[in-house]
């Protein structure tokens, strides 16, 4: 039974209280969110909605809980994008270095 | 493709289980419903979820189901309602 | 949801998108997550291809920021005070949305009207869907594990935990939003409104009443 109710499919599950929670987007997720609405326009035509969706389900369930909302898209969306050619995993990889080094991010 | 199902149809949820993406949410599968809305033609999300933009356009609609029907222990009232979004291939008719 | 305390206010994404300026000494005890530092590779990665500019990801981000709920209690008040109007809004959200200059975006949103006997809710149990053209981007709680699952199940009880509680005699309704429309709840107007502007009205309508998971005061919430 639990393969057969995939993991963010979980109307009716029991839970606790909701928490009434909220708070100001971010820019980084700000960011996030206008790259992905920029890629699925008609102009580029690159990423449908349903693609993040199914992207995002197949982070697997661990991620899934791990990640927050917006972890989730970008990991996705970098899926996506490396799926379809459109930048590469050498790319990403030098990229995300050198911006950690702009950022004076301290080596993991 | 011409819409199977008008308002006021008796319709239910495929019991099916397929492990890639769909929108069918599980808890309504082999639930029985009402359709109440021919919300159109669409892309199917199981072909655009994958990359394939150019498939056929399939009929949309909005299904009503009662609360009691849907959860064996609703707490609610008798007459709460859930309505679904549901593709036309995830329904069948129901023999009234 | 988040983890991510710290204050951004370097980020100044308004002016600078791409952060070329040299990081802030103060900011060193406070390094980037890797999903941000993913979030600003592959942004520079998009431009630097010519996939997206610099410009558009500023007045996409821009854009987002016009959206707020305001605009969902504009739609609400004229429906409250034009009979004519709120049917148009019923049968055809999108052309209603137009003739208050109103451009309600691509993907149809069904508005859902309470009455003395229904009360509407909306979730989505499969992942955020959300009427944004409205109402902006969703609250936290909205894309909570609790609420995709609870809502759609025990909408009293959620309700109940929103501070709204209702009698037995009204039916819920609860729109899960899977597919191809969005939804956006109209709250009845409340009573003891009749001398309110239409101004006056719009703000009395708050976000969460157009969720379905509050109804409106008769005291402005802002």
């Amino acid at each position: 039974m639990t393969d057969r109710r995939r993991h963010h499919d979980m109307g009716g599950l029991e839970d606790g209280p909701v928490k009434v929670s909220e708070h100001n987007s971010e820019p980084w997720e700000k960011r996030v969110d206008a790259v992905r609405s920029l890629l699925s326009d008609e102009k580029r035509n690159l990423l449908s909605v349903d693609e993040l969706r199914r992207a995002i389900e197949d982070l697997g369930a661990d991620a899934y809980d791990r990640y927050n909302y917006y972890e989730r898209w970008m990991a996705a969306m970098a899926n996506i994008l490396l799926q379809k050619n459109v930048i590469s995993v050498d790319e990403l990889g030098r990229k995300m270095a050198e911006v950690e080094a702009r950022q004076g991010n301290k080596p993991i | 493709m011409t819409a199977r199902y008008k308002v006021g149809d008796a319709v239910r949820v495929r019991q099916a289980y397929p492990p890639g993406h769909c929108r069918t949410p599980y808890y309504c599968r082999g639930k029985s419903g009402v359709v109440v809305r021919h919300c159109g033609e669409f892309r199917n999300p199981e072909d655009l979820a994958y990359g394939t933009y150019d498939g056929p356009e399939v009929p949309m609609y909005r299904v009503q189901f009662k609360q009691t029907d849907m959860w064996a222990d609703y707490s609610g009232a008798a007459q709460d309602k859930v309505e679904i979004e549901i593709f036309e291939h995830w329904l069948v008719p129901t023999s009234s | 949801m988040s983890d991510h305390h710290h204050d951004h206010s370097h980020d100044g994404y308004d002016v600078d998108p791409l952060h070329h300026h040299p990081p802030q000494p103060d900011l060193e005890d406070t390094p980037l997550t890797h999903h941000q530092v993913m979030q600003m590779a592959v942004a520079e990665l998009l431009i630097e291809k010519e996939i997206i500019s610099a410009d558009e990801l500023r007045r996409q981000i821009d854009f987002m920021d016009t959206i707020t709920p305001a605009r969902g209690a504009r739609l609400v008040a004229r429906a409250w005070v034009d009979e004519g109007f709120k049917s148009r809004l019923i049968a055809n959200s999108k052309a209603a949305g137009a003739e208050l200059d109103m451009d309600i975006g691509p993907i149809p949103i069904l508005v859902m009207e309470n009455t003395p006997k229904t009360h509407n809710l909306i979730v989505c149990t499969l992942c955020s869907c959300y009427p944004r053209f409205l109402l902006g981007i969703p609250p936290d709680w909205y894309k909570s594990r609790s609420y995709r699952r609870r809502a759609i199940s025990e909408p009293r009880k959620v309700l109940a935990e929103f501070g709204t509680d209702l009698s037995d005699n009204v039916g819920i309704k609860v729109h899960d939003s899977t597919a191809d429309m969005r939804y956006m709840v109209l709250p009845m107007r409340p009573e003891g409104t009749d001398g309110m502007s239409e101004g006056e009205l719009a703000n009395l309508v708050t976000r969460d009443c157009m969720v379905g998971v509050s109804v409106p005061g008769t005291t402005s919430a802002s």
